[in-house]
């Protein structure tokens, strides 16, 4: 039992040095006065000045966030009702269909997702003239891949949920909507929030299905860092790095103090 | 309630569901480079064979096959021992073991295949390391190398392991190993029987959601592959942004996804069981 527990701790040790080890380097390099990002060349910021000034690397970091909070809105919403239907419908024609279509876009493999929404896009432009690749078609993109995450999460949380609740609720002569508005969406909130929040993400980082939908004219942080990416390493893209990686953590510490102090 | 389920069944009937009729209608036509959008419907199975005779697609199916099987495996074997060592942690310390697991997974996905850039490029950080502690004299160039694109792979997906085989690990019953042990089974019998054949279902979880994304990978292997090992995920990649036809790559997604099609299956339903096991 102890030999078995210390290799596995032994491993675990050596999984997070896997983890961060590349990681930890990339943010290091990203104070190199070299412009190889192989070669140390003492310590500098000059990296750090130039993302900052970089206008096309901000405006693509502006796009991405507004598509990011859109989409994340939108998937939250769908999301809600479809862990809500899952949870508290156990049958209705379709059911079986219901659950697979919400479940698999989890699994997908992007590039098949983002070919298959191009073609719906470009048919929906030939037979109604629009909408036009951009901004919008990401948006849809998004959402539709990122709804499962949110379902899932609302499914788990019902599935934990005392519905004597939001009986006493509806004894008192309370309508479905009005329950699930004063009852239920307030006990489940921080499990929307926590979805809206892994949609936001999701959509942030997302590289593939945008390539595919995204029209001439968008370009996002993820294509942006990709087409300098494509060309070798590139010292502001670790900075960009270190940024991304600081502010994750301070985002995860906030809400690892929050549920905390709630419980 | 009907509302409630024609909202999220109406918006991915027609993205997601539709789509996939497209693209079937679009694998049956043909290549025209000349008009807008490059594709002339039909009836044509000629994507299909040449999908299934070409050498260099079928290499790329199975490339791609062996690379993701390779790495769920390397991923699983490593991320057992480390979701077991979480579970058997301090309750207290859990929390923020588990933390530091997802914490890359909140970060960005190109960001982590880029850190791997630096470390294996051609006298990149990993060989110089390999040659300052003498290791080695004249260590290999990793990156452009299968190998690169599997540790990549694990690298990526190491936290979509850890986490289901932890949800598993964590809740099974200790008094089911202690009787083990009274009864006389050494560690590793009751390691083999008892804790192994309870944490199934979370190995078929974490493997699944390894295997099916690796397969159709194409960031991992357009970053760190070398030109000539081709996934089925970058031919479909480079077979419509660079040669444009829309017919042909349409095709390959057809195939990957009846390919997969097992495995994500197997998926959903392993899904809804552990969440109705939860109702």
């Amino acid at each position: 039992m102890i030999g078995r527990a210390r290799f596995a701790f032994t491993v675990l040790g050596f999984g997070y040095a896997f983890l961060y080890l590349p990681l930890v380097l990339v943010m290091l390099y990203s104070f190199n006065e070299s412009r190889l990002v192989t070669v140390w060349g003492g310590f500098s910021t000059k990296w750090w000045g130039a993302l900052f000034t970089n206008d096309a690397m901000l405006q693509a970091a502006w796009l991405s966030l507004r598509i990011a909070a859109v989409s994340a809105t939108l998937a939250a919403v769908v999301g809600l009702a479809a862990g809500y239907a899952l949870s508290r419908a156990p049958s209705f024609p379709g059911r079986g269909l219901f659950g697979g279509l919400v479940i698999a876009p989890m699994v997908m493999p992007e590039v098949v997702m983002g070919i298959s929404m191009l073609l719906l896009f470009v048919g929906a432009e030939r037979l109604f003239g629009g909408p036009e690749r951009g901004f919008l078609t990401i948006v849809l993109a998004h959402t539709t891949f990122s709804i499962a995450f949110v379902a899932i999460v609302v499914q788990a949380r019902l599935a934990d949920f005392d519905r004597s609740l939001e009986e006493a609720a509806m004894d008192l002569g309370a309508t479905p909507w009005v329950t699930f508005l004063t009852v239920t969406l307030p006990l489940i909130a921080p499990a929307v929030g926590s979805g809206w929040l892994l949609a936001f993400t999701l959509s942030l980082d997302d590289l593939i299905l945008t390539q595919f939908v995204a029209g001439a004219q968008s370009q996002t942080l993820p294509m942006r860092v990709y087409s300098s990416v494509r060309l070798g390493v590139d010292p502001q893209i670790n900075v960009l790095a270190t940024v991304i990686v600081a502010v994750a953590a301070c985002a995860l510490v906030l809400s690892g103090w929050l549920t905390r102090r709630k419980a | 309630m009907r509302f409630v389920i024609a909202l999220p069944f109406l918006w991915l009937g027609i993205f997601f569901l539709l789509p996939f009729a497209l693209v079937l209608v679009i694998a049956l036509g043909t290549n025209a480079p000349d008009s807008v959008p490059p594709v002339a419907l039909g009836f044509s199975l000629k994507n299909f064979t040449l999908l299934f005779t070409d050498d260099l697609y079928l290499a790329a199916w199975l490339t791609s096959l062996r690379i993701a099987a390779t790495s769920t495996v390397v991923a699983l074997l490593l991320g057992y021992p480390m979701a077991y060592a979480i579970a058997r942690a301090a309750p207290a310390r859990r929390p923020l073991l588990l933390m530091l697991v997802v914490l890359p997974f909140w970060t960005s996905f190109l960001i982590r295949v880029y850190a791997w850039m630096g470390l294996l490029a051609d006298n990149g950080l990993l060989e110089q390391f390999l040659r300052w502690t003498g290791l080695a004299e004249n260590p290999p160039t990793i990156i452009g190398t299968e190998w690169a694109i599997q540790l990549g792979i694990v690298y990526a997906y190491l936290p979509f392991m850890v986490l289901p085989l932890y949800a598993v690990l964590e809740k099974l019953d200790a008094s089911l190993l202690e009787a083990a042990a009274d009864l006389g089974a050494r560690p590793v019998a009751a390691f083999l029987t008892i804790t192994l054949p309870l944490s199934l279902p979370g190995i078929v979880a974490g493997c699944l959601l390894v295997f099916i994304p690796a397969v159709g990978e194409f960031v991992i292997p357009d970053l760190l592959g070398g030109t000539e090992t081709l996934m089925i995920g970058k031919v479909l990649w480079d077979e419509f942004f660079t040669n444009g036809d829309w017919a042909l790559a349409s095709a390959v997604a057809i195939c990957l996804l009846a390919l997969l099609a097992g495995p994500i299956a197997l998926f959903q339903r392993q899904q809804s069981r552990s969440l109705e096991r939860r109702t």
